[in-house]
């Protein structure tokens, strides 16, 4: 067998493949979220900062696909091993584990996050199919707000001149022009998570991904043979950290919507 | 002490299997589990019946051939312990215990308590093991070891290859049994020539087993008789990259 189909066809191969994807995908979580946070620093910044990110043209798309390449590996490698793990399983013990030592009774029993690992990971990605449509693609049929189009969001003419380009005097509905004009990100995103049902939905997810990081973030360093007992605690404590962190700064935007702080 | 068994009972391999009851009466504490099971089958014996087929050997916890599963722990309760060095003071007088046979895909039930761990035999002929003899007991020192490789070569060693790994894992893993033996030869330098070899052909014979995959809960090493390690399913997925790399660039 040759090297890739080594990796693709066996269990430590793929469990390679979940902890680099893992961690790439991890990678984007964060730069998506310190781009997020712009919003704090005003309409202009984080018009600015969408409109530089649209800017990079090819670079962009080979973030894109690169992020899908990664998504599809992560996925499919999930779908197989835990297949396999429950091929490998099919019957549960009777008997329920009364820990003789006090202590006894976690080290067995896996964690919540490691066990949910596969329903968190599948219901993050149906979120991230949404947000896509919604912000992305902005299908006007699923924002929840009736008769707004973000497509229709644009700030003012590019063609004004960079000195003079603020992107923060939003264009009338109509006016603007796809490819153009900047995107009015900043109204976009106070608009979407104005829909209260949509905050939550928002909220519910980044949670479960936070719960599927702190589990990934520190079995990751485990499947490509980086974790040990000395490092373990620091690993686990960084998974911890990260994921708190990301949903702190992830959820900080709606409720700062709901609550009209934006 | 006085206690209630509920014992898995299956004829054969074929056969759907059953929870079985029985009393264990004026047992001793100071009894091992086994013997108790002893007492009980002396009973079903000369009731007639069929006696609790259950492995046992060496009785002393290092031979790995005992395997059941108690209260939904294997081995029962005890840290490091196997079932035959677990002892009934640790339970109390009247408490049902249910006794389950290891459950995994590739370790098929034989019969009751039995089951069939041959698939860890063939991962052991897949490559665990020294093709050339390299002489009886040699002369101290005449070979160096680092004290930290041989020391850690140890503690993989110790692994009896009882499965009690499989039996805890959810997802019937034997990553912790082909990880210690992967590792006990790598780290000596009479496995070296083999090295590679034997990481790629243990791991392959892994998988075509049937066993699950690590999803690094830990449940096994909880486990372990022995108390061997999670830190050796890392080093085995060092030692598989690695060989993996090796191969596909020679």
């Amino acid at each position: 067998m040759s090297l890739a189909s080594n990796i693709f066809n066996t269990s430590l191969g793929r469990k390679y493949l979940m902890a680099l994807s893992g961690a790439g995908l991890f990678g984007f979580v964060v730069v998506h979220m310190l781009g997020n946070l712009t919003i704090f620093a005003g309409p202009a910044a984080i018009n600015q900062y969408a409109a530089k990110l649209h800017s990079l043209g090819p670079l962009l798309w080979i973030a894109r696909l690169s992020l899908l390449g990664m998504v599809g590996i992560h996925i499919w490698a999930a779908i197989k091993l835990s297949s396999e793990n429950k091929r490998a399983r099919k019957f549960q013990y009777e008997g329920t584990i009364e820990p003789v030592d006090s202590h006894r009774k976690s080290e067995i029993v896996s964690r919540y996050a490691a066990r949910t690992m596969i329903y968190s990971g599948l219901i993050i990605a149906a979120f991230a199919f949404y947000h896509l449509a919604h912000y992305t693609w902005k299908v006007p049929q699923i924002n929840g707000l009736n008769n707004i189009d973000f497509e229709t969001f644009y700030v003012h003419d590019v063609n004004a001149g960079e000195k003079q380009i603020a992107y923060t005097t939003a264009l009338p509905e109509g006016v603007g022009k796809e490819g153009e004009n900047a995107v009015d990100v900043y109204r976009m995103v106070t608009s979407g998570f104005g829909v209260w049902w949509i905050s939550i939905f928002y909220i519910i997810s980044v949670g479960l991904l936070c719960i599927h990081l702190s589990h990934g973030l520190s079995a990751m360093f485990q499947s490509i043979g980086i974790k040990s007992k000395a490092s373990q605690k620091l690993i686990n404590r960084f998974a911890l950290t990260a994921a708190l962190l990301l949903f702190a700064g992830y959820v900080s935007v709606p409720i700062s919507v709901l609550f009209g702080f934006l | 002490m006085n206690l209630k068994l509920k014992v898995w009972r299956q004829d054969n391999a074929e056969d759907d299997g059953r929870f079985e009851y029985f009393e264990a009466l004026d047992i001793s504490p100071d009894m091992s589990f086994l013997e108790m099971l002893d007492v009980v089958n002396e009973g079903i014996i000369s009731d007639g019946d069929e006696a609790i087929a259950f492995d046992s050997d060496c009785r002393e916890g290092i031979c790995g051939t005992c395997s059941m599963v108690i209260n939904g722990v294997p081995h029962g309760g005890q840290k490091g312990t196997t079932a035959c060095q677990l002892h009934m003071r640790h339970f109390n007088d009247g408490d049902t215990i249910v006794i389950e046979p290891w459950r995994a895909t590739a370790f098929p039930v034989h019969r009751d308590l039995i089951v069939d761990r041959s698939s860890f035999d063939r991962i052991q002929r897949s490559g665990g093991f020294i093709s050339v003899r390299t002489g009886s007991v040699p002369d101290a020192n005449a070979t160096p070891v680092a004290k930290e490789n041989s020391d850690l070569a140890m503690d993989a060693a110790q692994c009896i290859g009882c499965g009690a790994c499989v039996a805890a894992c959810k997802n019937a893993s034997a990553m912790l049994f082909v990880a210690a033996k992967v590792s006990h030869l790598s780290l000596m330098p009479q496995g070296q020539p083999e090295r590679n070899r034997r990481a790629l052909a243990m791991v392959n014979q892994m998988d075509e087993e049937g066993f699950g995959n690590c999803s690094v809960n830990g449940s096994c090493e909880a486990v372990c008789p022995k108390e061997i390690s999670l830190d050796f399913i890392a080093r085995m997925n060092r030692e598989y990259g690695r060989a993996l790399l090796k191969k596909g660039c020679s």
